[in-house]
């Protein structure tokens, strides 16, 4: 039996807590995601290998399809889809209802850190990962022949909207997570990707679609977020059009997921 | 730039004052116009069984749960007004153990002094401190998950003393623990409020642990508070003495007949149980044993003993308190 041998560390200087600030917070939340992220790879690596699995499959089995269409390159257009595949969903979320498990969310609670940064720290941290994962599947693209008309900074922008709408995303797993806490209901989270991702142009030009899949593609905010993507490698310049469109998506879709969110978060904090 | 926080300073420095705190989950009373005042250096021990609201309270005072009615203050501030400055001033080991098992032990408490606020150079040599305190000695830096139910007991506990905190509360903290492991426990929290003049409100279902530790206990049953004072006091009210009989049979049908020796304070029947308060127990023994006899109720055992707290609550409520002790051997 190990034994508890205690030299009270009466003090000299006996150290005692103040606010730390919002920065604080939000870094110290922040480093902990990120560091818990190599212990839990395998919440992490998954969407990677869907995403260059179907980037890959996709290419060999539907591009055929688009060839009739004059200077149409299916790959650069399947790369916006493989990145959002990558990405969408990826969030710590999970994790908060392991916190909200295993009573360490109590822990944090009992501190003074402010309510937000818990949130808000965490979601940096998803924002981080979200940047590294697109960097495999942005790597392939390149490889088989994707070319970013805006060079580097249209890589770092293609690399921000992805990173922007996992978080966007990322907002109805920690509502989910902090109303329920419960880790199957985040888990079904997941079936909101089905409507977002695939009741839109993912495999071919919007023209393309017909019926009332274009209708509802003309509502879905991902279509605008993959037409802004695309726009930064199958045009030979900077489609602002297309890319404040995107953006416009992005910010509808957090909007509504960051005010459930955070409602889910004053939720749990005032009822304890 | 944030108002700075109003310090309400109760009469006489009270580290804990409640006024008719309450709690109400979906129509359920947990804890009912509970008035507590705790001084500022006090251990005090909140004695109940299981469900009694003993957590309940706790979780208010610590800012976890807002209160439905009433109002507290703990270290003067008021906990549903000014969580933040409460937490600022309060340290807390709850029931469960609260930690992430996927950081090491190091990376928590660093991510504790973090969230307090302590400056990077005087939360290094805190880790440090906090590492012998609690004496993990290299596995600090394994996995929490790798560690035993007493490790982690140890790491909860460090973690709510990261900062120092004016105010400890301990919700059970010696639940699951074997006896050895538990005396230590004791010990700490003697250590902490005579060496750090630590104020400790300490939840337990042992009666025994109140009665060892606490300068005053409070005694909540179903919700209420039935009783507080120091524990020689509670004791002394049920009578400076016990008698246990145990008889075969019910003890209710004799209960009567014992009432009337002279000297005999209280009869309680429970079962085949016969729990007699007197002042005088060597007086009191041989004519309640003549009493039995005269009953010709066969007696299995007589015991005479002063009143522990057990008598205290069963004397208030009329049911003693049963331990849940099912929890790992967290040692």
């Amino acid at each position: 039996m190990s034994t508890v041998t205690i030299a009270i560390p009466i003090a000299d200087e006996v150290v005692r807590a103040q606010p730390a600030g919002f920065l604080r917070d939000l870094g110290s939340i922040a480093g902990r995601a990120l560091r818990a992220v190599p212990r839990d790879v395998e919440a992490v690596m998954p969407p990677v290998f869907i995403a260059l699995f179907f980037f890959v499959v996709n290419i060999a089995t539907l591009e055929r399809l688009t060839q009739n269409i004059r200077g149409f390159d299916y790959t650069a257009f399947q790369m916006a889809t493989a990145i959002l595949l990558g990405v969408t969903g990826v969030s710590r979320a999970g994790a908060v209802v392991l916190d909200v498990q295993d009573k360490y969310f109590d822990r944090l609670l009992l501190t003074p850190v402010r309510r937000t940064a818990i949130l808000i720290g965490h979601m940096a941290a998803d924002v981080a990962v979200a940047a590294a994962l697109t960097v495999p599947i942005i790597t392939l693209g390149i490889i088989l022949g994707v070319r970013f008309a805006g060079g580097p900074i249209g890589v770092l922008v293609f690399m921000a909207l992805a990173s922007l709408w996992s978080l966007a995303f990322a907002g109805f797993g920690y509502a989910i997570a902090l109303k329920t806490g419960n880790p199957a209901a985040v888990n079904s989270s997941f079936l909101l990707f089905f409507p977002f991702l695939f009741l839109t142009s993912s495999y071919v030009p919007r023209s393309q679609l017909s019926g009332w899949l274009k209708t509802v593609a003309g509502f879905n905010p991902v279509t605008y977020i993959l037409d802004g993507l695309r726009s930064l490698v199958l045009t030979d310049g900077w489609q602002w059009g297309e890319l404040g469109k995107a953006v416009v998506a992005i910010g509808v879709v957090g909007v509504v997921s960051m005010a459930l969110c955070f409602a889910a978060l004053r939720g749990r904090t005032r009822r304890g | 730039m944030r108002p700075r926080p109003k310090r309400t300073k109760s009469p006489k420095s009270a580290a804990v004052r409640a006024e008719g705190l309450q709690r109400r989950f979906n129509g359920t009373t947990a804890v009912e116009n509970l008035d507590l005042e705790i001084a500022a250096g006090e251990i005090y021990g909140f004695l109940g069984p299981n469900g009694a609201g003993k957590s309940t309270t706790v979780r208010m005072l610590c800012t976890l749960l807002a209160p439905t009615a009433g109002r507290a203050t703990v270290a003067g501030f008021d906990v549903a007004t000014d969580p933040g400055s409460v937490r600022l001033r309060i340290g807390a080991a709850l029931q469960d153990v609260a930690l992430d098992p996927k950081q090491t032990g190091t990376e928590l408490l660093r991510l504790q002094g973090l969230l307090y606020g302590l400056p990077s150079r005087a939360l290094d040599k805190r880790v440090e401190q906090l590492g012998e305190l609690i004496d993990l000695g290299d596995a600090l830096n394994r996995r929490i998950a790798t560690y035993s139910g007493g490790m982690r007991r140890r790491l909860d506990l460090a973690a709510a003393l990261v900062h120092n905190p004016e105010i400890l509360f301990l919700d059970e903290p010696t639940t699951g623990l074997d006896p050895v492991s538990r005396a230590r426990v004791w010990a700490e929290v003697r250590r902490l409020n005579q060496q750090l003049g630590m104020t400790i409100f300490l939840t337990t279902q042992y009666l025994e642990e109140a009665d060892e530790l606490a300068h005053r206990v409070g005694i909540i049953d179903r919700g209420r508070m039935v009783a507080e004072g120091k524990p020689v006091d509670l004791k002394r009210a049920v009578g400076a003495d016990v008698i246990i009989a145990r008889v075969e049979g019910q003890g209710a049908a004799v209960a009567p007949t014992l009432h009337a020796i002279p000297g005999v304070r209280n009869v309680e029947a429970h079962g085949s149980e016969l729990v007699i308060t007197t002042d005088n127990g060597p007086a009191a023994l041989s004519p309640v044993a003549v009493a039995l006899a005269g009953c010709e109720v066969p007696v299995r055992e007589l015991t005479l003993r002063t009143p522990t707290l057990d008598d205290v609550f069963l004397d208030l409520t009329g049911t003693r308190i049963e331990h849940d002790d099912n929890e790992e051997d967290a040692a």
